[in-house]
């Protein structure tokens, strides 16, 4: 493995911890279908970075964050036409971003690749991952009162709205990091399936917020043994989310067994 | 000496989708004072509450004063029961955010009588009781010298309910407390407020538990008849 594979696996063992972390959240305020669409902000992008032939994440973190802004606008008002609207977002999105996006590059858009990273790249990364840890335990405790009930975070001082927003974009800031190995239809798996999985080991948010870190890691590692060392491929993502969706039906099992909650 | 009002409302109106919930309603109160709002089922009440503290869009004026610190304890709180967060989480979460030392958990959780393991349980699995000692104890958290209660006490049996109102008006007294509560059980009303506020689908009344709570005026605001009220009759018996 070279330099710059090794700063590839690296970030992506850092975006694992991070999402890992901030899927606890995510989990908490039901909000992880919410993180798919995210996720899917990021393709139509990243298609026309790939077509303009400019670097994918600047197209990327473009629609993923003005469509960030335009996803919580839509969440501020009630009701089922708001619930449609983000589902013809999400939709639409992924449309334009696979009918754009060159042939060549749709799996690598969709699906990642393992990355090779410059040392400039990777300190890039990984200063975006650390904002957003940096980003989610600042907000931490304002996130608890939130999710309990956003009346008395308000009455506490809270700006419920403004907290949104910056859990919204640093969650955005959290996929951008991770799209380059992940994909645009993935990205968000690390966040949603390890935070389920330590939900089902856990009842105690302190365990929650490191057992769903460690499975994010666990998860990248072994699935990218997996994926480089017997599917002989770089693209990588598709086995790490099979190897977290596993872990998850271990935990049911192992919950069931138990009769633990 | 006449001090400044804690908080002064002019001719509030409150609506939601063209209906009007609250019409043209101003007051004002002193620091510890305690007003009870009563009325019919979805006169208003709790949204006269939420608009005091801000978490509704109102018309006209809500000037409350720059010393003000609010405490609130909701009638109900539409929290997830699944969420892995323990009491102590809870409260220690907001004591961060005040910048409180930790010695203020165990105090507003001994003030309420919060054991030491409902600190420790999970929201989720809480008694009714138990769920609103400790909203009651984050309301307290602070040291709030406005505490606004919606119904705080439906959860509890009798003598909590009687030693969390003794609390209440102890505070109050001692530290001049401002009391803002919701309820419908009038006997508490009689005792413990100065001030009643009845809103109804006509025009609101205020005025002292004596002038409010007659049988005439409690028949027209609930659309039913005196008997029901005994604390005015036990208070009229010599």
């Amino acid at each position: 493995m070279d330099n710059s594979q090794s700063y590839g696996l690296a970030l992506a063992l850092v975006f694992a911890l991070t999402a890992g972390f901030v899927g606890c959240f995510a989990l908490m305020r039901r909000m992880l279908l919410a993180s798919d669409v995210i996720s899917h902000l990021a393709l139509p992008g990243l298609g026309i970075a790939f077509l303009l032939k400019v670097n994918p994440l600047a197209g990327g973190a473009a629609t993923l964050f003005l469509g960030t802004i335009l996803i919580w606008k839509l969440q501020g008002r009630a009701g089922l036409a708001t619930e449609a609207a983000i589902g013809v977002v999400f939709a639409a999105a992924l449309a334009v971003g696979a009918a754009v996006t060159p042939r060549e590059d749709l799996v690598e858009a969709l699906f990642g690749a393992l990355p090779k990273l410059s040392l400039g790249g990777f300190l890039l990364g990984l200063a975006a991952v650390a904002s957003v840890i940096v980003g989610i335990l600042w907000l931490k405790d304002r996130l608890i009162l939130t999710l309990f009930s956003p009346d008395l975070a308000a009455v506490t001082g809270v700006k419920v709205s403004r907290l949104e927003l910056c859990f919204l974009l640093l969650f955005s800031l959290l996929i951008l990091a991770g799209l380059r190995f992940m994909g645009a239809l993935l990205a968000s798996a690390l966040i949603i399936i390890p935070a389920s999985t330590a939900r089902q080991l856990t009842g105690n948010m302190a365990s929650f917020l490191w057992i769903s870190p460690l499975v994010s890691l666990l998860s990248v590692l072994v699935g990218y043994g997996v994926a480089i060392a017997v599917l002989k491929t770089s693209t990588v993502a598709p086995t790490i989310v099979v190897v977290s969706a596993a872990a998850f039906g271990a935990s049911l099992v192992g919950k069931r067994t138990s009769g633990s909650n | 000496m006449v001090t400044d009002p804690v908080v002064k409302v002019s001719g509030l109106k409150v609506g939601f989708q063209g209906r009007s919930v609250i019409r043209d309603l101003s007051f004002e109160l002193r620091p510890g004072d305690c007003l009870a709002i009563i009325g019919p089922n979805g006169c208003g009440k709790t949204t006269l509450l939420k608009s005091l503290m801000g978490l509704l869009p109102f018309e006209g004026q809500i000037r409350w004063s720059r010393e003000a610190r609010l405490g609130y304890v909701p009638q109900r709180v539409a929290a997830d029961l699944q969420l892995p967060l323990r009491v102590k989480e809870l409260l220690e979460a907001k004591a961060r955010l005040l910048k409180l030392p930790a010695a203020e958990v165990e105090r507003v959780s001994h003030e309420v009588d919060l054991a030491p393991e409902v600190l420790n349980s999970r929201m989720g699995i809480l008694s009714g009781g138990q769920f609103q000692k400790a909203l009651i104890a984050f309301a307290l958290l602070g040291s709030p010298n406005v505490i606004l209660f919606d119904e705080p006490t439906a959860s509890f049996d009798e003598l909590t309910e009687e030693r969390i109102y003794a609390l209440l008006h102890a505070l109050q007294g001692e530290k001049g407390i401002t009391l803002i509560l919701v309820s419908h059980d009038l006997s508490v009303v009689y005792r413990y407020a100065d001030t009643v506020l009845c809103l109804s689908k006509g025009k609101p009344c205020m005025g002292p538990p004596k002038e409010i709570l007659t049988p005439e005026a409690l028949e027209e605001l609930y659309s039913a008849p005196p008997k029901y009220y005994q604390h005015i009759q036990d208070r009229s018996e010599p």
